[in-house]
């Protein structure tokens, strides 16, 4: 079924859009949030077979217990202090009460009232420069949950199912949930303001390095709260929250596509449902997902079986005189440091890709190398799939592809051709060289060798060039460039040309 | 040879053992023996470690080569079955989990191993700790060795009937609100619960977290302190395990069997606790317990601790909220039963399992649980029961002001009848009024034999110390078993009915020893 979408522009006319964040950032501890088991979201232990990182807690056995992870704390108190939060003298746990296979314990271990970081703010910039100040409300500590897979049935959705497989691994991963206060003013910059606020968050985090921020492998994921109301009420409107968005690029999508469908319904006299909505990348559509009514009864109660969290004052002093520079005094740094023009930034930081170009750069590319392979080729190529560009490629890979350049192992052309290959995931750069022989030809004789022969072949293009027309060189260029399948110094080729047709 | 090593108490057999007199192998089969002999009548244990011969042997071995072993080392123990043991099912005495084996070791249990205590295997109890008889095992219940027609008290009905029984020296309970205490006072054992803390949860099947604690059960205060000094200590595990020096208990207790007398201890009566309720037989086994200690060099106070009159009514919110949420991981999805029929959702699969493997008093403490955390009720119920709680901590740390120890009766009356209070849930729950306090405090406390009833049966009497000070209780309670012992001609035990070989045609083995008074 397809909804009915009003204009955007027309959307803003009759109503005011309210946004609302909740971001899930999985912290990258070695160890989960309540168990000594591995962490999934540990670069060490990604990518393994299901139900392998477990443990009698990450099962739900009978008897286990948990046991807090203290960098998972700390890690938590940093954050929180990056969001300019108030860090609580005493935290509690909580138990979320529900039953769903994918919990283990059919609860899952949170906070409700009392929070560990509370009462924030983070400062964003949009593209054209400038700055919003987003509310944050808390920032609290909880276990994630583990997967399911359902097996039959066309949706892939729990309805209609066959079976449906569980994996536990991610249960008890430690999570970090980021809530904001409602978000008044955004009007038509919601759907960019809601993609900025994603990737400050992320910015935050990976600059506090705890953890990969990776939206694809769920490191951070972000529903997205939105409610519209007619210009002038005073009343907030029924919100949506969009689940698991998982691109900035779709967080920007799916909040311009839900103020386009509640504007709709509204406008034709319909009402919102308080309900979760899928988002679905493919079709760039929400779906409806749980009707969420605020009779919700998660039965919270103190987790009996931990003691509260009660960070000295000292270590949050510590981790306060630890923490990185702020995001938009970060961007302000970056630009001065690499010389880059407002455009050039702007390109950049409008493609998402200021932490990727950062990365590049820390590698040891060139700053405008990076750039010009984040913001050129691999721009062009995300945009092709639809994905995000810093799901391509690491960034090393970028530099190494620059070194092999500016050593002249690889001309531009056969760069790409690398690239393409890195993409395809067949290895580093130099790997993907290697194995599809990809290199310029240095061989000097093996060029004079293909130069005369490609003269032998056109004895009239030699007469032209012996004639002084020189540029008739370029059909014998060509010929010695296809002979040589692309790998030769093209300007090199010309010198030995224009050498041998003259002796 | 057989008969006697089941007869003595677990430090005099350890002493054999460890003089080499007598060997674990020996010591296991006599009790194996002993079990296989009664146990058909009272039922007291649900699974026979297969294995206890094997293990007793490889203590044995150790010895002979030369090795220092624990003091307890080779001396077996019955382990109720609420605790993991890797190798035997653990059910908690639910149908849920029948069958079901863990596969780690509870740190009690994996403590008792390191000492080289030889598991005899796993005891009956309440399903999930919830009841005060054995009754509400899906295993069928637990009978009391003094009189088989009468419960053996609950929910560790199984482990004390187990002691009571001669079948072991030792033996692990947990007490969530009297269920190391009430089974000892009624089998005329001996039972401990721990300061909360004091002995580690992890691998408890928990019932109610914030009150649950694991204990000894034996038929001397020295045993339970030899069996909590091997249990007991921090453990990372678990979260509210104290890290803290803890003195030694089998110490204290020998300090206060050798002192033979009270001296200069302050011993304070809890009013609200000695009076409604208690049976006539019991009140006056309470009150010659009061001049025995009198007599001894006690000074008894009267205490007021005036909350208590709300203490079951909190306690019976705050342990099937805690309860409801701790059992919704008992979902067939993992572990335990699963009740499936082709085409039926995950719901409907979690839903008839959970119908058909939970008995009708864990279902009514679910539904009770569940709607006493509900939005819109939780301040008048758990709220309001966990403030009750800070009143009876209060009225506790009033008392302990002025007495180093608090007695009541361990529990109101004698082993009620089988059957007797199973369909009145409530004058089940009123049964524990003189247990629950010391749980929703998270003090220690100690049941203890004082004599029998006019029925014939045990009657306990309770200890209970402050937060921390367990060794008072083992002191002070070792005094008075060497006081009661010269008094009777040996511990309350030795009063038992000789059961008689179940397998050889006796039935009812209840031959009536003269009472204790």
């Amino acid at each position: 079924m397809k909804d009915k979408l009003m204009d955007f522009d027309r959307a803003l006319e009759l109503f005011e859009p309210v946004l609302g964040f909740e971001v899930h950032v999985e912290l990258g501890t070695r160890t989960k949030m309540f168990s000594a088991a591995p962490n999934p979201a540990h670069p060490d232990f990604h990518d393994v077979e299901p139900n392998t990182l477990v443990d009698p807690l990450s099962l739900g056995l009978p008897g286990s217990l948990p046991v807090v992870n203290a960098l998972a704390v700390r890690h938590s108190i940093a954050l929180g202090l990056a969001l300019g939060c108030e860090i609580a003298e005493s935290s509690r746990f909580a138990r979320k009460n529900y039953f769903y296979p994918d919990v283990p314990k059919n609860y899952q271990i949170s906070q409700y009232d009392e929070p560990i970081a509370f009462e924030g703010q983070v400062e964003i910039e949009l593209a054209d420069g400038r700055q919003v100040t987003i509310p944050i409300e808390r920032a609290h500590m909880e276990e994630d949950a583990g997967k399911l897979t359902h097996v039959g049935g066309s949706t892939g959705r729990i309805q209609g199912a066959e079976y449906s497989l569980v994996d536990y691994n991610r249960a008890g991963v430690p999570l970090v949930e980021i809530v904001t206060k409602p978000i008044f003013g955004a009007e038509h910059d919601a759907p960019e303001l809601a993609k900025a606020y994603v990737a400050a968050i992320r910015d935050i985090v990976l600059s506090l390095g705890i953890s990969e921020a990776r939206m694809e492998r769920g490191n951070l994921r972000c529903d997205a709260n939105v409610s519209l109301r007619p210009r002038g009420q005073e009343r907030l409107g029924t919100r949506t929250e969009t689940k698991n968005v998982n691109s900035m690029r779709s967080v920007e999508r799916a909040v311009r596509y839900e103020i386009q469908r509640q504007a709709a319904i509204l406008a034709d006299g319909g009402t919102i449902t308080q309900e979760t909505r899928h988002w679905h990348e493919d079709t760039g559509t929400t779906s409806a997902g749980r009707v969420k009514s605020d009779a919700d009864d998660y039965r919270y109660f103190p987790e009996p079986d931990l003691l509260p969290v009660q960070p000295s004052r000292e270590l949050v002093e510590e981790l306060r005189a630890l923490l990185p520079e702020q995001p938009v005094a970060r961007r302000r740094r970056l630009k001065g440091d690499w010389g880059f023009s407002d455009l050039e930034f702007q390109d950049v930081v409008n493609g998402d890709m200021l932490h990727v170009v950062e990365a590049t750069v820390a590698a040891g590319a060139a700053p405008q190398a990076a750039r010009k392979w984040w913001t050129g080729e691999l721009a062009r190529v995300a945009n092709e799939r639809g994905v995000d560009a810093s799901t391509l490629v690491e960034p090393a890979h970028v530099a190494e592809l620059q070194r092999l350049i500016d050593e002249g192992t690889l001309t531009d052309r056969l760069a790409r051709q690398a690239l393409e290959g890195v993409i395809a995931g067949e290895g580093s750069p130099s790997e993907v060289a290697a194995a599809r022989g990809l290199q310029v030809v240095t061989d000097e004789s093996a060029l004079v060798a293909a130069v005369d022969e490609a003269l032998a072949a056109q004895p009239d293009v030699l007469q032209k060039i012996r004639d002084g027309k020189v540029q008739a060189a370029g059909a014998v260029i060509g010929a010695v460039m296809k002979a040589m399948r692309g790998q030769a110094d093209a300007a090199r080729v010309r010198e030995i040309v224009l050498e041998r047709a003259s002796s | 040879m057989s008969a006697d090593l089941t007869r003595l108490a677990g430090h005099e057999l350890a002493g054999l053992l460890a003089a080499g007199e007598v060997s674990s192998v020996e010591a296991t089969q006599a009790h194996l023996d002993r079990i296989a002999a009664v146990d058909g009548e009272l039922h007291a244990f649900l699974h026979v470690n297969a294995g206890a011969i094997d293990q007793a042997r490889a203590i044995d071995e150790r010895r002979a080569s030369g090795e220092q072993l624990h003091e307890l080392a080779g001396a077996p123990v019955a382990i109720k079955d609420v605790l993991c043991t890797v190798g035997m099912p653990s059910t908690s005495g639910s149908r849920i989990l029948e069958g079901w084996i863990p596969p780690y070791d509870a740190t009690p249990v994996a403590r008792l191993k390191a000492a080289g205590l030889v598991p005899l295997g796993k005891t009956n109890m309440d399903e999930f700790a919830m009841g005060s008889s054995t009754e509400h095992s899906a295993y069928g219940p637990t009978r009391n060795p003094w009189d088989l027609e009468r419960i053996p008290g609950g929910s560790g009905g199984g482990s004390a009937a187990a002691v009571a029984s001669f079948e072991a020296p030792f033996a692990l309970g947990s007490d969530t609100g009297g269920s190391i205490r009430q089974p000892a006072a009624v089998t005329g054992t001996v039972g401990v619960k721990p300061t909360y803390g004091g002995v580690s949860r992890y691998g408890s099947i928990a019932l109610a977290s914030s009150l649950d604690q694991v204990g000894p059960v034996t038929r001397t205060v020295l045993d339970s302190a030899l069996l909590h000094d091997v249990i007991g200590g921090h453990d990372p595990h678990d979260s509210t395990s104290l890290d803290r020096d803890w003195p030694s208990f089998a110490a204290a207790a020998r300090e206060g069997a050798a002192a033979g007398d009270l001296r200069g201890l302050r011993v304070g009566v809890v009013r609200e606790l000695d009076s409604d309720g208690i049976a006539a037989d019991v009140d006056a086994r309470f009150q010659e317990a009061v001049q025995l200690m009198t007599d001894a060099g006690a000074e008894v106070v009267e205490v007021s601790c005036p909350s208590f009159a709300y203490s079951v009514a909190a306690y019976y919110l705050i342990l099937p909220a805690e309860a409801s949420s701790n059992l919704a991981r008992f979902d067939s999805v993992r572990f335990g039963l699963r009740v499936e029929r082709p085409g039926q959702t995950v719901e409907d699969v979690m839903g008839a399992t959970r119908e058909a493997g939970f008995g009708p008093e864990v279902k009514r403490r679910i539904i009770l649980g569940t709607y006493a955390l509900s939005a819109g009720y939780y301040d008048a119920y758990y709220g309001s029961a966990q403030k009750v709680r800070t009143l009876i901590q209060r009225d506790f740390d009033a008392a302990f002001a002025q007495a180093d120890l608090l007695i009541s009766p361990a529990a109101p009356t004698t082993a009620f009848k089988l059957g007797e209070k199973l369909d009145d849930p409530l004058a089940m729950y009123v049964n524990d009024i003189t247990t629950i306090p010391a749980n929703l405090a998270g003090i220690p406390g100690m049941g203890l034999p004082m004599g029998l009833g006019d029925d014939g049966l045990p009657v306990g009497l309770q200890l209970l110390a402050p937060m921390f000070e367990d060794d008072r209780l083992y002191r002070a309670g070792a005094a008075i078993e060497a006081l009661l012992a010269e008094r009777w001609g040996g511990i309350l035990t030795t009063k038992a009915p000789l059961l008689r070989d179940a397998a050889a045609g006796g039935s009812s083995g209840t031959d009536r020893t003269e009472a204790a008074r």
